[in-house]
């Protein structure tokens, strides 16, 4: 089953690879993505298509790597990135700075349309060693919003010099990961295992909600929001946990689910298909969970060669709606769990799911592209 | 290098021993040059550094100066492993990476055919790497329009070229270890995979309109039948047959000998001794057409026919069309020893080759690193094969690969170097190394060393250490590598680098996340202590988030535990839970958790609870209150005059005051109570 995905070496560490978001109402699959580099003297940000159709074999399928298209030098490690619309991109560096990139589509050509410089720093703004890495950015056009080590929360808009709002000292420790949870309401994760609703209307520089992981406090990577149950929320963590958590109740989270053997660097609930969630490690795996399968009805689905299959049982703490990811119902209390990369040996940095089409980069220099991904 | 070979002199492009005096300092993958102040007068200003040759200078640095002082001195970064630098290098570090950790980890076949064909298998994956790399920058200099870079490029094609070439005999030689017969099929197919420069002359008689009268036309059949393609070759003839009816019954002749010619086997279907009686047989037949003069007419046939029967002085006329002196080797083999078994290719390949060498060499040069690599593996010479590797190769991608594979194959006696291990481990610790000195590739060089038994893990160490921690992502990284070794020294290592880093940007909070991550009490009670600092300074708690959430992590440190307890005992006031509030206090100096110089902000902070309108604390708990405060001041007595200090002074007063009103109050309460 692995036949459908294609490879390419790419020589620089992958740390981000995002589709570019589809217009509305358009029922083609993606065809183009962007990747951010780490760790490499010249880091950069490319453009790849994958949708060519002139290369479509017999079947209608692709068979070929992705192309590139463009790309352009990036100051720092591309830490977190996210398109703010169909041509522009905005980056998160290891440097404090925060740049939007402009894709234009008709010379194949990428340039930085606008910069904060410095938009997270320790201590001194102006000195030239004082900024502190941006760890993580949202967009929700025209609003960004931007995380930092500084544990500071920036808030712009992509026509404004200025920043909007900034919550200095926000969190005393790192904040790793950033969502929209409402309009003016977002999410953040930190290093000490700690959920925050902050909330743009209140001018308090208080977060408006505190959730936390009880016992050891492991460091929160990644966080995501259900498309369409906005109470349900899904957070990676250092030792590889995938917790998931209903912001209408309780401070701890709903379930914790025993995943990968190192950090959760992403996790994504798939946009238009919320009962299949994809999650990515250091340990060199990407999970697929699908709540979808009742067991009972498609046994069929256990002897997938190839593919280690597990199910494992769903520790509900607390349940109140009727979701898949909530349930406890002990008929359908299990899930579907598939390791898409047996014997991957280096890190799993990044992932990207948009309708039937999955990319993925690794430290092993390398972006992956799934494009049949429920077939 | 570890072999016996005196060593080479090594030239660094701009540095001039001839001019000042050079010093040196050895590092983990590389080493520093600088010219000294201890000039050589009179001589001249070197100029600009030019030439790639020696090792790869990746630095330069201009130190000192200034006018009037000796003029600027050069800091020299020479690396030893030059090839890791090149960019277009990286899929061939990252994918062989793959299989080399694929090969650690894969269980051995019980049956030695299943694991002979895991190893070959193993082997052509490495292969394709090689290959593949080669096709993308051969892309690259095609589509490079820089003259330098073109040219750089295509001697990276040709490097990559060779190493193939090389890595392909090896396998067939000690990797599939093919037996007589098979053998020379191996080798036929070694010698037409690579022997490339002939293939556009054979492209041009066969796209021609009449083929056999491209003056070309039998240089073309010639180079079939020297590479033992006779399909080809008598495909092509029978062209020449058709257009020429006068030669018919000769070409029928060589048509059906050329059919007829026994071909070893791949299977088992027929036996060593059979096919030597067929070949015998075969070849007689040729002999006898060859005498009785039936080719007498065609220079071209007759030649032909010799060649079929190995004869020495008609192939070598060929020997344009060879090109090289192994391509000769296995023609010669293939028309007069097909059945050569493994051990006698030293004999072939040495008795006669130094002058079969000569003749394609041209007399004056002398025999390239290619040559003697290629000999070295005909005559079986493992050690002379990976040695001259080394030496030719400015990479140590190749060597350490190949023999980890030939190590495998159980083919490398364990014989220690004299550094105290085996050549397989040295090799693959010079890569890994080598991998360790660059900016990215460092991860790969993790698993290299992971299976190096004897000084993987010492390498492992040192080289994680100078890993520069840019970011906490990547200090995380770092951290997950020694974690899942179990290196403690490295670990706490690493988090006190962060912590002191978050601590230098005032970020207390990250900083104790940090020292509680590697369990570092002392620096723990080091940053408890600056929160303490801060408080005393600014009556409020910084980074509250993250002192009311410590949880088990609190026992980390005594300080920590009494920053955290004395949190809960500011929560508990603010939530107006009093009695609870004044327990707490009260332990915290009874069990002697607060630290004596905290005891006096203590007893302050009593001094709202003393107040209340209700009665906090029972008589018991005054006089305890009390005897801390005596203690305190006692012990103050002997260090220090208490009256230097007036607002001290007033504190203590006060705090006698409200404990003696405190102690009035209860006891008249307590009282009341037992007496209801």
């Amino acid at each position: 089953a692995m036949e459908e995905v294609c490879a390419r070496f790419v020589s620089q560490k992958i740390s981000k690879a995002r589709w570019r978001p589809l217009p509305a109402a358009v029922l083609q699959p993606p065809d183009l993505f962007a990747t951010g580099s780490w760790d490499n003297e010249d880091n950069r940000i490319s453009i790849w298509s994958v949708g060519d159709v002139g290369n479509a074999g017999l079947n209608g399928e692709y068979q070929g790597e992705p192309q590139l298209l463009c790309d352009i030098r990036h100051n720092g490690d591309v830490m977190d990135m996210q398109f703010l619309d169909q041509e522009r991109i905005v980056v998160a560096s290891s440097t404090g700075s925060v740049t939007i990139f402009r894709h234009h589509q008709n010379n194949q050509t990428l340039s930085a349309s606008h910069q904060w410089e410095n938009a997270h720093y320790h201590a001194d703004q102006y000195t030239a060693c004082g900024g502190a890495a941006c760890t993580g950015v949202i967009c929700s056009n025209p609003e960004i919003v931007t995380v930092g080590e500084d544990g500071r929360i920036n808030l712009f808009r992509a026509d404004q010099k200025d920043a909007v709002r900034t919550i200095d000292n926000a969190d005393s420790s790192t904040l790793r990961a950033v969502t929209f949870l409402r309009t003016t309401e977002i999410l953040t994760v930190n290093s000490i295992g700690q959920l925050k609703i902050w909330d743009f209307k209140q001018q308090r520089n208080e977060p408006a909600q505190i959730f936390s992981l009880t016992g050891d406090r492991v460091p929160l990577h990644c966080v995501d929001r259900h498309p369409n149950q906005q109470h349900i929320v899904a957070t990676g963590g250092q030792d590889g946990m995938l917790s998931i958590w209903d912001i209408r109740q309780g401070t701890m989270p709903v379930s914790l689910l025993n995943a990968h053997e190192a950090e959760m660097w992403e996790v994504h609930f798939h946009p238009s298909n919320p009962d299949h969630l994809f999650t990515c490690s250091e340990d060199g795996s990407l999970w697929h969970w699908d709540t979808s399968t009742d067991i009972s009805e498609k046994p069929s689905f256990l002897h997938q060669g190839g593919r280690s299959t597990a199910y494992i049982s769903h520790s509900t703490i607390n349940q109140s709606v009727v979701s898949a990811w909530l349930s406890n119902d002990p008929t359908k209390d299990r899930m579907e769990i598939t390791n898409l990369i047996p014997n991957q040996t280096l890190s799993v940095n990044t992932l990207d799911v948009l309708g039937p089409c999955l990319v993925y980069g690794t430290d092993a220099e390398a972006i992956y592209v799934n494009r049949q991904l429920f077939a | 290098r570890a072999f016996s070979s005196p060593p080479f002199p090594q030239v660094v492009p701009g540095a001039d021993p001839a001019r000042t005096q050079l010093c040196f300092e050895w590092g983990p993958a590389e080493m520093l040059l600088c010219e000294t102040l201890f000039g050589r007068r009179g001589a001249e200003r070197p100029g600009t550094p030019g030439g790639s040759a020696g090792p790869a200078l990746t630095g330069r640095v201009v130190a000192g100066g200034g006018d009037g002082g000796p003029g600027p001195s050069c800091v020299f970064v020479v690396r030893k492993d030059q090839d890791v630098y090149m960019e277009t290098l990286r899929k061939l570090f990252n994918e062989s990476h793959g299989i080399f950790v694929g090969l650690q980890r894969c269980e051995e076949e019980q049956s030695a055919r299943a694991r002979n064909a895991q190893l070959v298998q193993v082997s052509k994956n490495y292969r394709s790497v090689i290959r593949a790399c080669m096709e993308d920058m051969h892309q690259a200099a095609i589509s490079a329009r820089d003259p330098a870079l073109h040219s750089q490029y295509s001697i990276q094609v040709s490097i990559l070229s060779a190493m193939e070439l090389i890595w392909n005999l090896c396998e067939i030689l000690f990797v599939e270890a093919a037996p007589a017969g098979p053998l020379l099929l191996c080798l036929l197919d070694w010698v037409q995979l690579h022997i490339c420069d002939v293939d556009n002359m054979v492209r041009e008689v066969l796209s021609s309109e009449n083929p056999s009268k491209h003056k070309l036309f039998w240089n073309v059949v010639d180079i079939f039948v020297l590479q033992g393609r006779m399909d080809e070759a008598r495909h092509l003839l029978s062209k020449e047959a058709s257009a020429n009816p006068t030669s018919m019954n000769m070409y029928k002749v060589l048509d059906d000998l050329m059919k007829k010619m026994p071909v070893p086997s791949l299977g088992n279907t027929q036996t060593l001794t059979e096919m030597e009686l067929k070949w015998q047989h075969w070849h007689e037949e040729c002999q006898r057409y060859l005498q009785d003069g039936t080719f007498a007419s065609s220079s071209h046939m007759e030649s032909i026919c010799k060649i079929l029967l190995g004869d020495e002085n008609a192939i070598l006329e060929k020997k344009e069309l060879m090109t090289t002196w192994y391509h000769f080797l296995v023609t010669r083999l293939l028309y007069s020893h097909p059945t050569v078994k493994p051990m006698e290719l030293r004999f072939y390949a040495q008795a006669r080759n130094i002058i079969i060498m000569d003749m394609f060499l041209g007399e004056e040069s002398s025999p390239e690193p290619l040559d003697t690599i290629l000999m070295a593996a005909f005559e079986f010479e493992l050690h002379q094969v990976i040695k001259e590797c080394s030496i030719a190769l400015s990479n140590w991608w190749f060597v350490a690969h190949l023999t980890d594979l030939l190590d495998h194959c159980k083919l490398l006696q364990s014989h220690n170097l004299y550094f105290g291990s085996n050549m397989r481990e040295f090799l693959l610790l010079e890569y890994a190394s080598g991998l360790f000195s660059h900016h990215s590739l460092w991860q790969l060089g993790v698993d290299y060393f992971d299976h190096c038994p004897e000084y993987g893990r010492v390498y492992l160490e040192l080289h994680i250490e100078r890993i520069p921690l840019t970011t906490e992502q990547k200090a995380l990284k770092v951290l997950r590598i020694c974690e899942q070794r179990q290196m403690h020294e490295q670990v706490r290592s690493i988090c006190k680098i962060m912590a002191m880093k978050a601590l230098r940007n005032n970020r207390l909070g990250s900083a104790l996340s940090w020292s509680i991550r590697a369990k570092d009490a002392a620096f723990a009670t080091l940053i408890s202590d600056r929160f303490l600092k801060d408080y005393c300074e600014r009556g409020c708690f910084s980074d509250l988030d993250l002192i009311d959430n410590l949880g088990p992590s609190m026992l980390l440190s005594d300080r920590l535990t009494f920053l955290g307890k004395y949190r809960e005992f500011h929560r508990l006031y603010g939530e107006k839970r009093f009695s609870e509030a004044a327990r707490l206090l009260l332990m915290l100096m009874t069990a002697h958790i607060a630290p004596c110089s905290f005891w006096m902000t203590l007893l302050t902070d009593a001094l709202p609870l003393l107040e209340q309108k209700e009665v906090i604390f029972s008589a018991e708990q005054t006089y305890e209150l009390m005897r801390c405060l005596e203690d305190l001041t006692a012990g103050k007595l002997d260090k220090q005059k208490l009256q230097d200090d007036d607002v001290e002074t007033v504190k203590v007063e006060m705090l006698r005051l409200a404990l003696a009103r405190n102690l009035a109050r209860v006891i008249v309460k307590e009282g009341t109570l037992e007496g209801s």
